[in-house]
């Protein structure tokens, strides 16, 4: 299995754990990832707000260049899932958008054909890998570790392709897969505020805050996502919580609890680069890590 | 103009006389087709001998004209150019007919569905009605005489489904003197109807309206009603179906059980360990049961996947004791098959109700007080799970109460049509939950719908009794508190489209307002009566404003929801309506089919059987010592599937034989 891997900039910047586990795990399982060559921002929801067209071309630029390829691209930052996906769904649909788009594609000597698939790591892991295989290699059982499993709002919204918008569960299989133990989390796609921190912080902390208290409530050890800013949110907002009391949870990507359970090093999957740290749920519930 | 070729019966040796008609629908089709220029076209085509345009052909004036033509200028083809045949092919075939001339000798083009609602473009909507008109001159010549076939009606009637329309459709048959076979699937009649314990707007006790005409149904004279059964096969055609109805078995001679339910007292479990249908699961019933008091037959039923007997075969058959002399179980019972002949068939199959778990957002299967309304429905009914008293799980009863709309209706990701019927079952659920229990109710809506005969007094009726009403689709259902008063309470996430805000409103139960869906078979029972369904799945009419009962194969009716969502008023009147249809049909004692049958010319027919696998109707049979195929014009319905596939062509279709469609298709083609 080889795959074209778009980081897209989060992943370079706060999602470094991301992209550092996410490797991780794609290696222990034998798959190769091959980044995409050259590629740009995929203009994140931020831009499409602003300047629609530019931020179609930004992203179909990224979906051209992933043609020439002829591999399922894999976009793990939610945002960057969220909008290649968007613009490969507006060309299709919307004949002046395609219109204008190819235009400024073949200025730079580019075509978009709509012929690649922009999937997510949990799409792959659960339906190409599937949870047998993940199981069979796990050599560090999470041991029941509890986990909120929280997807936030753009993997599943508008465009659920391969989960169920309301409910989904694939990463609450993936995880359990590796052992831990999945808590009920009716918030797993409820919105974590976005950017609102920094534009309406009152609204952006209720927000967080109801993630946090709600996981905590249902006995979470720990919240594993699947988005940077989700992560960033919810980690970096929990002392500053408003009229809320602090809370103390941990908050990781879903490939780094994989990529424990897979045997990978905590060094080399960026858990030091936790705010909160995971090391004492780890330590209680013995699981002793590389 | 080619030879007309001879029929044998002489009847049409002369050479063809084409009148041809050309109706201006008022504007319908004056107004986008010249209809001066196609009548002056018309008239000089070969064979036409009158040519003539009229406001309103199927008028009696334009019918006269016609006739007269036919008497006066010896016309013995007629080209009508209208509307669709289906709506006025037999008004003018009666034309000729009056003339004297054989009434297959018409041929319809129809301009106003095919042309002129169609084109925006006159002149080319005119070139094509030229063309049109030229293929069905050239076509007409070549038709032959044909008889319709007489074919008498079997009175007796089959009704398919034994709730309130079903019900209703059988007594009013029954009660005008005809056999009536109900065939219901559950162990007993009462439909949804039974579940249920008032209904609006007039808030009378369902069971009290219903279980009367329960009891005439099983006690009539004129009605063999066979619960517990489904219809397996259906053959024939109108006036003469032929039935097959599968008894399954409920191990209990209906004859002999008593309905003393003793047997149930008996049972060797204390109590009911299998969740009880009738009662949506609410309640528990033991292997042997009766669906609920008022049942149609009281005859009890047993359930072999639950009954130890069938389990084990060690049971102590304490039930059989208790049954004693009467003797009325018995577990060695298998399933029967019944064979009936009936002439019309009614279907009233009814629908089913929204499976709410496909909603995860509002929480049903998550939360346990989240409710359907068919479930509150049975909470409410005073033979219910609760005896009538509106409690949560826990027994208590709640103070707040939250009903939302539209749950699986009027949603792109569900079902787009509206149900109809739940904005005003949820006022009766309101008002009813209210009156008993006291709590705070709040209806979340869409729109309200309350278009019927008391219906918005009714809605007026339950603002002044305090019930809220918040306009709004319900985001969700959810159990996390963000404030203390919403501890342990299920929150409800609505915008207020009227306040402009969202509110939360906290509650102490959820009642879903589940919309109506087509029964989870009825592709199954479509073919078997061989009628169609919508795209949604709701059985077709044959016209959705004049004849709504009727279904595109003859003889065969509908009734009730399994048509499009209905409340039981509107069920009640569609039975009453598919009753006298077949009531119609029956005192007509014959019916007449169209002859479009096909037929085998047997020195061409190489006897290689390719045709009677296809033949759905199965009247295709082969003729062992002649080595020939041969059909049944009987059981033909002239479909043209064997046609088609006869690799000799050697079977024709009457009215659509080889020589008329080519003369249509070159007509067509024939630029003049």
């Amino acid at each position: 299995m080889k795959y074209t891997y778009y980081p897209g900039c989060s992943l370079r910047g706060t999602g470094r754990a991301y992209e550092e586990s996410l490797l991780a795990v794609f290696r222990a399982l034998d798959i190769e990832l091959e980044e995409l060559e050259d590629w740009n921002c995929c203009g994140a929801t931020t831009y499409l707000s602003v300047d629609e067209l530019t931020s179609y071309a930004l992203a179909a630029r990224n979906l051209a260049l992933a043609e020439r390829e002829h591999r399922d691209v894999i976009a793990p930052c939610a945002a960057c899932y969220l909008v290649l996906n968007k613009t490969q769904r507006y060309m299709h649909d919307y004949p002046d958008i395609k219109l204008v788009v190819t235009r400024a594609l073949a200025a730079i000597g580019l075509t978009c054909e709509d012929h690649v698939r922009v999937r997510h790591p949990l799409d792959i892991l659960l339906h190409e890998v599937g949870l047998k295989t993940i199981a069979e290699k796990v050599k560090i059982p999470l041991k029941g570790l509890k986990v909120a499993p929280y997807y936030g709002c753009q993997i599943v919204r508008p465009y659920a392709t391969f989960d169920d918008q309301h409910n989904p569960t694939s990463m609450d299989r993936l995880l359990e897969a590796c052992g831990a133990k999945i808590v009920y989390y009716p918030l797993k796609t409820r919105c974590c505020g976005g950017s609102q921190k920094g534009t309406l912080p009152e609204i952006g902390l209720d927000l967080i805050h109801y993630l946090l208290s709600e996981a905590q409530k249902n006995g979470a050890e720990v919240i594993a996502t699947v988005c940077p800013l989700c992560q960033f949110n919810l980690e970096c907002f929990q002392k500053e919580a408003g009229n809320h009391p602090p809370i103390s949870m941990p908050v990781l990507y879903f490939t780094q609890l994989m990529a424990l359970a897979l045997g990978a090093s905590a060094k080399t999957i960026g858990l030091q680069r936790s705010l909160v740290s995971i090391a004492p749920v780890l330590a209680k519930k013995e699981i002793a890590y590389a | 103009m080619p030879e007309i070729r001879s029929p044998g019966d002489g009847a049409n040796r002369e050479p063809p006389r084409v009148g041809v008609y050309v109706c201006h629908c008022g504007t319908n089709i004056a107004g986008t087709v010249d209809v001066k220029a196609v009548t002056e076209y018309a008239a000089k085509l070969p064979g036409v001998v009158v040519s003539r345009d009229y406001k309103y052909m199927c008028s009696d004036p334009g019918q006269a004209l016609i006739q007269q033509d036919i008497s006066e200028h010896n016309v013995n083809r007629v080209v009508v150019a209208s509307c669709s045949p289906l709506l006025h092919e037999p008004t003018f075939r009666r034309v000729l007919s009056r003339a004297g001339i054989n009434s297959f000798f018409l041929q319809m083009v129809n301009i106003r569905e095919h042309v002129s609602w169609v084109h925006l473009d006159k002149q080319a909507a005119t070139e094509k009605t030229k063309d049109l008109v030229r293929a069905a001159v050239r076509r007409v010549s070549l038709h032959k005489p044909l008889q319709k076939r007489r074919v008498p009606i079997n009175p007796n009637v089959l009704v398919v489904g034994g709730g309130i329309a079903g019900i209703h459709a059988a007594l009013t048959l029954a009660d005008a003197g005809k056999q009536v076979y109900l065939v219901e699937r559950e162990p007993t009649i009462g439909g949804h109807m039974a579940k249920f314990d008032k209904t609006f707007p007039t808030l009378d006790c369902a069971a009290c309206i219903l279980t009367p005409k329960m009891t005439s149904v099983g006690s009539h004279p004129h009605i063999t009603l066979w619960t517990y059964s489904e219809i397996v096969k259906v053959e024939g055609y109108v006036g003469n179906y032929k039935v097959q109805v599968k008894r399954k078995p409920r191990y209990i001679h209906e004859d002999l059980c008593i309905g003393c339910q003793e047997c149930i007292t008996a049972c060797v479990y204390k109590e009911g360990k299998t969740p009880d249908q009738f009662n949506l699961g609410l309640s528990k019933r033991k292997p042997v049961y009766l669906p609920f008091p008022q049942a149609v037959p009281q005859k009890v039923v047993i359930d072999p996947e639950t009954c130890i007997q069938f389990k084990s075969g060690k049971c102590k058959k304490t039930c059989v004791e208790a049954c004693g002399e009467r003797q009325a179980i018995d577990f060695t019972q298998t399933e029967k098959f019944e064979e009936i002949e009936v002439g019309t068939i009614i279907l009233a199959t009814g629908f089913k109700t929204f499976d709410a778990s496909r909603h995860p957002y509002y929480g049903y299967g998550r939360y346990p007080n989240v409710y359907t309304s068919l479930e509150v429905e049975r909470l409410i009914n005073a033979a219910g799970p609760t005896g009538g008293e509106v409690v949560l799980r826990d027994g208590t009863r709640p103070k707040s109460v939250g009903i939302i709309h539209c749950v699986g209706s009027r949603d792109a990701n569900t079902n787009r049509w509206c149900s109809k019927v739940c904005c005003m079952y949820s006022l009766k659920l309101a008002h009813l939950i209210k009156e008993r229990t006291g709590a705070e109710v709040y209806n979340f809506y869409i729109d309200m719908r309350t278009p019927g005969k008391g219906y918005e007094e009714f809605y007026d009726r339950l603002l002044d009794e305090g019930v809220h009403f918040v306009r709004g689709r319900v985001a969700e259902v959810s159990d996390w508190a963000v404030h203390p008063s919403e501890e342990g309470k299920l929150v409800i996430r609505a915008e207020d489209t009227l306040a402009a805000f969202v509110r939360r409103i906290p509650v102490d139960m959820v009642v879903l307002s589940v919309g109506l869906e087509p029964q989870a078979d009825v592709q199954e029972v479509r073919r078997l009566f061989n009628i169609s369904c919508s795209t949604e799945g709701w059985f077709l009419e044959r016209h959705p404003k004049l004849a709504p009962v009727s279904t595109f194969t003859e003889g065969v009716y509908i009734a009730g929801a399994c048509q499009g969502p209905k409340d039981i008023p509107d069920s009640v009147a569609q039975a009453g309506a598919a009753a006298a249809e077949a009531l119609a049909l029956i005192d007509a004692q014959f019916v007449e089919l169209e002859p479009y049958t096909a037929f085998i010319s047997e020195e061409e027919c190489s006897g290689c059987k390719s045709c009677i696998p296809l033949c759905p109707y199965q009247a295709i049979s082969f003729v062992e010592d002649k080595k020939k195929a041969a059909i049944n014009e009987v059981l033909c319905k002239g479909c043209g599937t064997c046609v088609a596939a006869c690799p000799s062509g050697s079977i024709q279709q009457n009215f659509f034989e080889d020589d008329e469609i080519f003369e249509e298709i070159e007509g067509v083609l024939a630029y003049a």
